[in-house]
């Protein structure tokens, strides 16, 4: 009977005890947010060597992209405790910054020595920095990503269509340089017979709800000249974001999108466009280069097939590109930011940030994006280097969030709608623009 | 009765808890069964639509809980009242519930009249059509927004086959003419069931003595359904279209699902422009005023809506 006692309470006991531990092990799990996509699954990949260093456990709240922005700023605005670590979009930043939703880690960088030199500068500025330009680091550069370009290699090797194209053109068939060379491509292919089926000129960004024809307008407009304000008087708009190139500028993408993008792309963003890439519907492709991997290893477009190239020039010889990508930040209303530090610490190192490449993600760090062998690292490495290179991201202002809805109605009302005209929308654009900084007392 | 209600609660009560009971009057009584629902609507009704009217006349921002709410009077209902977009949501907003109520109300009539017939396997067709109406409203988006496919969809080939125009050029979503009506059909298919069951009681309710005697008095079939079936049913259909006025004023998911306000703003109404203002552009005292103001408008249309039908009713 002692016996039996014993081996009850030591049973007990040892199932206390484990629970005890299980428990402790879960108190510390940590929670990332982000978007779901490519990306994040492959930084679940990735933080399994960090549970398996620290023992911390790490759980995953990823939100489609639709819904990214609206599900993750209601959690920070309502001082959630969801999320230990957030990786937030760049135009965040001002807002999260300055509502006091993420911890400042200038101390800690310096603590332990992480060095914003050491990052890409544009991916600095455009993910980590607030105010812009400043050495005040709310986020480590995570994923860097830009707006560029892919292409069907197998049809633009086509003897026929190279030499029906050069009889057309007058110049070889092949990545554009220019915008002129993109459009005339585009309606080169549109409504063409290749292999049997009709195929289109280009798959872009058209997208009304969150950002997406900003996004694509905004990466052809820098690269005719738009620029969001006078450089220098900030907040002064008129002249600069309505100017006579950026008026030709958006008038070129309701051009693009009128003659040359498939039946029915009026509302399409990064996941339209890589089904309408993936299912051989277009020659040519506007996505971020976060879409690049898994469009490499795709069977039916990828391999050989497929090309890449950067956001080709304007009229006037100005190259830029959109900048995406995020920066990862601790949440300051996470009772668990010491643990949250430890990631961030752990995640800055070099050679977790080369094997972040490896897997799919786009590593910030100088070390890893300038090593000798990164551009014949990936068929896409190159271009994204170069697009990386001639970067611009829009408003990164508290107020982006009107400032965004804005121009995606002016956008959308004249590219989509056709209503009104190019100078209409970017007049009206810079009215509301105005009344938003007004409100903001910025004006 | 309610005496003997309170004496059955306290006998089967403990003791210490019975006497208290005991103590209490049938009106307490009934207040403390009523009390948890009142207090649940107050707390998830009342409270929050005060709290609403409260940020209309600040500059409140939910995503900057840290900044000074400042009070801005009538400011807020000043600039909704001035702002051309909202008045263009606003007319957009009332073509839907025009045309959907409108084509819901004669095909859900025909229908219940056509149902009232009592023909062979009348059941089961009762049952087909009421289908529409029991499927999730974002099922029904998704799938309407594949059959409206310019490339793929079903919907672009069927018009297709019966006008020949290629089924690429039929882009319902993408063209600013045909995207509001892609709506209005799919609202209408979806919601003509509800307002034909309705119109069904009301024509079940009307007593068989009355169209005997009209026999009686060789009424024709259209006498009988101008004077009789009609006026007899004109309550329930002016039911239907109240409770599809008010469902439709405020119409959010499928316009969302279906085209998100676009082709540039055609589809959007005053629903999706709120949701734009209060959730993207968080603006969170400017959309508290754009929603009491429409509030106060379907509010008092309903009122007006109501007494017409209460003189309806008492002829």
């Amino acid at each position: 009977m002692k016996s039996s006692l014993k081996l009850a309470l030591g049973l007990t006991s040892a199932i206390s005890a484990s629970t005890a531990v299980s428990n402790a092990a879960h108190a510390e799990d940590l929670t990332l947010c982000w978007a779901a996509w490519d990306p994040a699954n492959a930084l679940v990949e990735l933080s399994k060597d960090f549970t398996k260093e620290s023992g911390i456990g790490m759980k995953f709240e990823f939100v489609p992209w639709t819904n990214y922005a609206d599900r993750f700023l209601n959690e920070l605005n309502s001082k959630g405790k969801l999320c230990d670590l957030i990786i937030g979009d760049s135009q965040w930043i001002g807002g999260s910054a300055e509502n006091g939703h993420y911890v400042k880690l200038n101390d800690f960088f310096d603590k332990e020595k992480i060095s914003m030199d050491d990052f890409v500068p544009a991916t600095v500025v455009g993910y980590s920095e607030w105010p812009k330009n400043t050495p005040n680091y709310w986020a480590l550069p995570a994923m860097g990503d830009v707006v560029g370009w892919t292409y069907r290699k197998d049809w633009f090797s086509k003897p026929e269509l190279q030499k029906e194209f050069k009889e057309k053109y007058g110049w070889d068939l092949g990545p554009p340089t220019t915008f002129d060379q993109l459009k005339q491509i585009a309606e080169f292919f549109q409504k063409r017979e290749i292999d049997g089926k009709t195929v289109y000129g280009a798959s872009i960004y058209t997208e009304r709800g969150s950002e997406g024809i900003t996004m694509g307008a905004m990466d052809v407009l820098y690269s005719f000249g738009f620029q969001y304000e006078n450089p220098k008087k900030p907040y002064e708009m008129e002249g600069f974001v309505n100017s006579e190139k950026s008026v030709k500028g958006l008038e070129f993408y309701k051009s693009l999108y009128d003659c040359c993008t498939p039946p029915g792309a009026s509302n399409s963003y990064m996941g339209e466009g890589v089904d309408a890439f993936k299912s051989g519907q277009v020659a040519m492709h506007m996505n971020f280069a976060f879409t690049w991997p898994g469009l490499q290893k795709d069977e039916n477009v990828g391999g050989d097939k497929i090309g890449y190239f950067v956001n080709p020039k304007g009229p006037d010889g100005e190259q830029f590109a959109q900048l995406g990508g995020q920066g990862i930040s601790v949440v300051s209303y996470s009772d668990k930011q010491e643990a949250a530090l430890k990631y961030i610490k752990w995640f800055a190192n070099k050679d977790v940030q080369a094997k972040w490449w490896s897997l799919g993600g786009y590593s910030c760090l100088n070390a890893v994006v300038k090593d000798p062998a990164f551009p014949a690292s990936q068929p896409y490495a190159q271009t994204f280097l170069d697009s990386m290179a001639i970067v611009k991201d829009f408003w990164a202002e508290p107020s982006y969030a009107p400032l965004l809805q804005a121009s995606q109605k002016r956008f959308h009302d004249y590219v989509v709608a056709g209503q009104g005209s190019s100078k209409d929308a970017l007049d009206g654009l810079v009215k509301d623009w105005t009344q938003v900084f007004q409100d903001d007392g910025k004006m | 009765m309610l005496n003997r209600t309170a004496e059955n609660v306290a006998r089967a009560t403990p003791e210490p808890l019975a006497r208290k009971v005991r103590g209490i009057s049938d009106k307490g009584l009934a207040w403390l069964f009523i009390s948890p629902t009142i207090l649940l609507l107050l707390a998830i009704n009342i409270f929050p639509l005060f709290w609403a009217i409260y940020l209309s006349f600040t500059n409140f921002r939910a995503n900057r809980p840290n900044e000074v709410v400042k009070n801005l009077g009538f400011a807020n209902y000043q600039r909704i009242l001035a702002d051309q977009d909202i008045w263009i949501a606003m007319q957009t907003t009332a073509h839907f519930v025009f045309w959907t109520i409108l084509l819901q109300t004669l095909i859900g009539f025909t229908l219940a009249w056509l149902i009232d017939r009592k023909f062979r396997g009348h059941a089961f067709w009762t049952t087909i059509i009421l289908v529409p109406m029991m499927l999730s409203p974002a099922v029904v988006g998704n799938f309407w927004r594949f059959l409206y496919e310019p490339q793929i969809g079903l919907f672009a080939y069927a018009i297709s086959f019966i006008t020949r125009i290629p089924p690429t050029d039929i882009q319902m979503l993408s063209n600013v003419s045909l995207a509001p009506w892609s709506i209005i059909i799919v609202d209408t298919w979806m919601w003509t069931p509800y307002v034909m069951l309705i119109c069904l009681a009301g024509l079940r309710s009307i007593p068989e003595y009355i169209y005997e005697a009209a026999e009686v008095d060789r009424a024709s079939n259209w006498r009988q359904f101008w004077s009789i079936t009609l006026p007899m049913a004109l309550p329930f259909i002016m039911l239907a279209v109240l409770f599809r006025g008010i469902e439709n004023f405020k119409m959010f998911d499928m316009v969302n699902l279906l085209t998100g306000g676009g082709p540039g703003s055609t589809t959007e109404v005053a629903s999706i422009t709120l949701k734009r203002q209060a959730f993207e552009s968080w603006r969170t005292g400017y959309s508290s005023a754009f929603a009491i103001i429409l509030f106060v408008a379907v509010f008092g249309l309903a009122n007006i809506y109501v007494k017409a039908l209460n003189k309806v009713k008492q002829r």
